[in-house]
């Protein structure tokens, strides 16, 4: 009886669960994906830099060889976005923009389990409580990589450049960065709705919170064009270091320390979960 | 004899609402014990603090030989739990709640997949195995919520309101399965319920609970007893007023009570002062036209110890409701 039970026993049961949920039923998958497409094909396509500069720039009295605004316009977006091609630009942030909007729904679940009585049966299995957090975060987990991955296909299909000299250890590492985002905001969504009974609460906290984090982080544009009080936002933002290690491995742009910014996610990561795990213990059952 | 159960002075506090009093009692390995009261007593609470679920406020108690605050896991691996609400997730089938439940305690793939076919035919649901729960009708749903309080072959079954709603044919059959359960395993069955007759047919002890206190626990014959015997009708030809003085004048006979030509009254052993007080009568040459001897019904307990009837208190959910919000409110 001691040692019948592992640690991390009912884990994966309760992962699968979760996943179940999901896989059963494409159509919730499809309707997540339409966003990162829309803003994809509709704002990525239409928001192209390189022809707004050199399709039709006439200035009168001026003439100015074509060749030189076209070498203008490159090293302008170069010098902002790190490569001429803003749709690739977009499109890594656009896999951090997947991965963000799947982990903030991660409390959802676990308010839904309080309210259907599913927690209070859990409750009373010898699962440990710190797996019943982290069932939720591991599925967050799952659920954002392969949704990313979608994303990444589609965004191929429609014109993203790769790295030509791509290796699949580029691929690991962007995976790596992505999963511990998820990672880090699942625990810090779960943890946040340990004791919620509300649902339309946890959904507010969502909506007020996607959008900010999306604009304060290098996912739409460089830091380096915000303003002032908007820069030390973003490097405080996970969102700016997935998108930097990305841009890096995926397009071959040049970035930060590739070292630091998986740094800086792994303690993101490991400090969200083990606060997550820690107070499911005091929290997770009733007063 | 070790007991299976012991609550220590337990207690548990919502705000300035205490919910459950420092109660004690003990129930033995084997047993199957009745915790009977209205809504709003605190029989939910109680089994919540058993069960690990809540933590108590005062007090604490021994679950299978280990203690539900210090050693909560110690306790979740020996119970199995029956809880009043519905908790099988909707999303999923019957059959992936049961095995998902099976995981949570550890039970071998294997072993988990018999099981819980042998509790699903049990409880009659093997038909609808591979169904999603939502699609389960009330009684469906309580049914497989049994099966999952019941795939881990616990020690000690804590079932709160087992058998709600449930017809008498369902009903029967799960008290068949929990006898032979305990006799299989020596399965010890906690439960509550504000069925007088289940209590009183399929209890061995019973705690009677109202407004968080225990009034009287014993044998379902000793808390008869307790109230005063047995209950007496008579009805009688010939002068009521004389017949009554007559009976209300022997020795053990109290509580009496006249409609029409029907005398009613309590006596410690009915058998024994019938044939003297048709003898009494008799002899004032009043005749006994019918006579009837009844034990007295749990739900004459009932009433005895909590003042109320417990059918009364069935058919108004205002108390209920008026619970509920003190305990929502108490938690803000």
């Amino acid at each position: 009886m001691e040692s019948r039970l592992h640690p991390l026993h009912g884990l994966w049961s309760l992962t699968n669960r979760e996943l179940a949920k999901w896989y059963k039923v494409p159509v919730i998958l499809i309707i997540s994906l339409i966003q990162p497409i829309v803003w994809l094909a509709f704002f990525g396509k239409s928001m192209n830099f390189a022809s707004m500069f050199t399709s039709g720039l006439n200035i009168p009295g001026l003439n100015v060889p074509k060749q030189i605004i076209d070498e203008i316009a490159s090293e302008v977006l170069k010098a902002n976005f790190g490569t001429t091609d803003y749709f690739s630009f977009l499109a890594v942030g656009m896999l951090s923009f997947i991965t963000l909007f799947t982990s903030l729904q991660s409390g959802m679940s676990i308010v839904w389990d309080r309210r259907l009585g599913v927690l209070s049966k859990l409750l009373t299995t010898p699962v440990p409580r710190g797996n019943i957090v982290m069932a939720k975060v591991l599925n967050s987990m799952i659920r954002s990589l392969v949704q990313a991955s979608i994303v990444l296909v589609i965004a191929i299909l429609l014109g993203m450049k790769l790295n030509p000299s791509l290796t699949p250890l580029d691929v690991v590492g962007a995976y790596a960065a992505l999963a511990l985002m998820s990672m880090g905001f699942a625990s810090l969504f779960v943890t946040l709705a340990l004791r919620s009974t509300s649902w339309e609460s946890q959904m507010a906290i969502m909506n007020l919170l996607n959008m900010p984090l999306m604009f304060a982080s290098n996912s739409f544009y460089p830091v380096k064009s915000m303003p002032w009080w908007l820069k030390p936002i973003a490097y405080i933002n996970p969102l700016t270091y997935v998108n930097d290690i990305n841009r890096q491995l995926l397009l071959g742009v040049a970035g930060h320390s590739l070292l630091l910014d998986f740094t800086y996610l792994l303690i993101f990561a490991i400090i969200f979960s083990a606060l997550g795990i820690t107070l499911s213990w005091r929290f997770l059952s009733e007063s | 004899m070790e007991s299976a159960i012991k609550a220590i002075n337990l207690t548990k506090r919502y705000g300035n609402f205490t919910a459950v009093d420092h109660i004690n009692f003990e129930v033995y390995y084997g047993e199957i014990f009745g915790f009977l009261g209205p809504n709003g007593a605190g029989k939910t609470t109680t089994i919540k603090m058993l069960t690990t679920v809540t933590r108590p406020s005062e007090g604490t108690a021994v679950v299978n030989g280990y203690d539900v605050i210090k050693q909560p896991a110690k306790v979740r691996e020996s119970i199995g739990v029956v809880p009043q609400e519905y908790t099988a997730d909707e999303d999923l089938t019957g059959w992936e709640n049961l095995m998902l439940i099976a995981a949570l305690y550890g039970i071998p793939k294997s072993e988990a997949r018999e099981r819980a076919v042998e509790l699903l035919d049990m409880v009659e649901l093997s038909y609808a195995a591979d169904r999603k729960v939502e699609t389960y009708s009330g009684g469906m749903r309580r049914r497989l919520e049994i099966a999952m309080g019941l795939i881990n072959r616990p020690a000690i079954l804590f079932l709160d309101e087992p058998t709600l709603g449930l017809d008498a044919q369902t009903r029967a059959a799960i008290w068949e399965y929990v006898y032979r359960l305990r006799r299989q395993f020596g399965t010890t069955i906690f439960m509550t319920t504000h069925y007088l007759e289940e209590a009183d047919q399929y209890a061995e002890r019973i705690a009677i609970i109202d407004h968080g206190k225990i009034l009287a626990i014993g044998t379902p014959k000793e808390l008869k007893e307790k109230v005063g015997g047995d209950v007496i009708t008579i009805e009688v030809n010939g002068d009521v007023n004389v017949a009554r003085k007559v009976i209300e004048g022997i020795d053990g006979v109290s509580g009496v009570t006249v409609v029409g030509n029907t005398i009613r009254f309590k006596v410690r052993n009915g058998n024994t002062a019938a044939p003297v007080i048709l003898e009494s009568l008799n002899k004032l040459s009043i005749r006994a036209t019918s006579i009837t001897i009844k034990e007295p019904t749990m739900d004459e307990v009932f009433l005895e110890y909590t003042g109320r009837r417990l059918r009364d208190e069935e058919s108004s959910g205002e108390e209920f409701m008026r619970f509920r919000r003190t305990i929502s409110r108490a938690r803000r």
